[in-house]
């Protein structure tokens, strides 16, 4: 099965990249963009079919090294 | 003083450090290459600057958990002094050893230049031979410098007396300007709570010798080789 993992800043942390990617679309004249956070996306294909214990392991994965928890927390989705 | 200096794929600073080792504390290193689970007993470990495994997914994540960091994080534990510079800091806190992260420059600017930091405290086996509060001036080549805690982790940090040094103007005065990288409240180093472990963004070993612009470095290790004799 594959797992999918969205890996986001924390509310509250600075995101210079979102600030730069904001101000080069108002440059491109996209009005409006009030805030831009930028994140990563993660696809993995695991040997696992039980779907509870694949997220327990990519749960796992994600707190000793997809994510820094200090400052990202991260979103698990398990795709058949 | 017995010391090793860890070497990851992409390490750039290796050699400097070696260099400086050798120079400043006469004896040679042992260089230890990421890949060994284990490395001669020391009394000192340093993991040098560079962009180990390319700062795929964050700068030092992937070389945090690499075999050697398993047996550095088991010597820190243990006591064994580990000095972490600029790839080395973000490494440390990426294995653990060290509180919060090193992320992108507020800038987004890889800063490659001379900054000034002031020395927060001499009381500890890293800055014996610098007085508290005075200036020091060495280089910092690095795109994700910003040290990031939350408020509670700073607070604490400040209480113990764990932040070792900060970027200040040539004066001594700390000021948002003075930073490279956009830091949380300036810092440049910070300690572990028993003060055996260092990160530290601007490179000493890059500042030993007159030839390369500067000697502040060289009070760092020079305090390492004499704590640790």
């Amino acid at each position: 099965m594959k797992a999918r993992v969205q890996v986001t800043l924390k509310p509250g942390v600075l995101d210079p990249q979102g600030t730069a990617i904001q101000g080069a679309l108002a440059h491109l004249g996209f009005a409006g963009v009030r805030d831009v956070r930028q994140g990563k996306l993660i696809e993995l294909e695991l040997a696992e079919t039980d779907p509870a214990v694949g997220r327990a392991s990519v749960e796992e994965m994600c707190r000793r090294l997809l994510a820094n928890t200090v400052i990202e927390s991260y979103a698990i989705e398990v795709l058949p | 003083m017995r010391s090793a200096v860890v070497v990851f794929p992409g390490s750039n600073c290796d050699r400097d450090t070696q260099v400086a080792l050798r120079d400043v504390a006469g004896a040679e290193p042992h260089m230890v290459w990421h890949a060994e689970g284990t490395f001669p007993e020391v009394d000192l470990i340093v993991l040098p600057g560079g962009f180990s495994y390319g700062d795929y997914l964050r700068a030092g994540a992937m070389a945090a958990h690499s075999p050697v960091m398993r047996e550095v994080v088991a010597r820190a534990g243990r006591g064994v002094p580990v000095l972490g510079i600029c790839n080395g800091f973000q490494i440390l806190c990426e294995a653990g050893l060290l509180p919060g992260v090193l992320m992108r420059n507020a800038s987004l600017r890889f800063a490659g230049k001379d900054v000034h930091v002031r020395v927060e405290t001499s009381q500890s086996i890293f800055t014996n031979r610098y007085a508290a509060g005075a200036v020091a001036r060495m280089p910092v080549a690095h795109g994700d410098g910003n040290y990031y805690a939350d408020d509670a982790t700073l607070d604490r940090l400040e209480e113990r007396g764990q932040i070792a040094f900060r970027y200040c103007l040539p004066d001594g005065t700390v000021a948002a300007e003075a930073s490279p990288n956009g830091a949380r409240r300036n810092i440049a180093g910070v300690f572990n709570e028993a003060k055996t472990v260092l990160g530290f963004m601007p490179h000493p070993e890059r500042a030993c010798d007159p030839l390369l612009g500067g000697t502040d470095g060289r009070a760092m290790i020079e305090g390492l080789a004499g704590a640790l004799a």
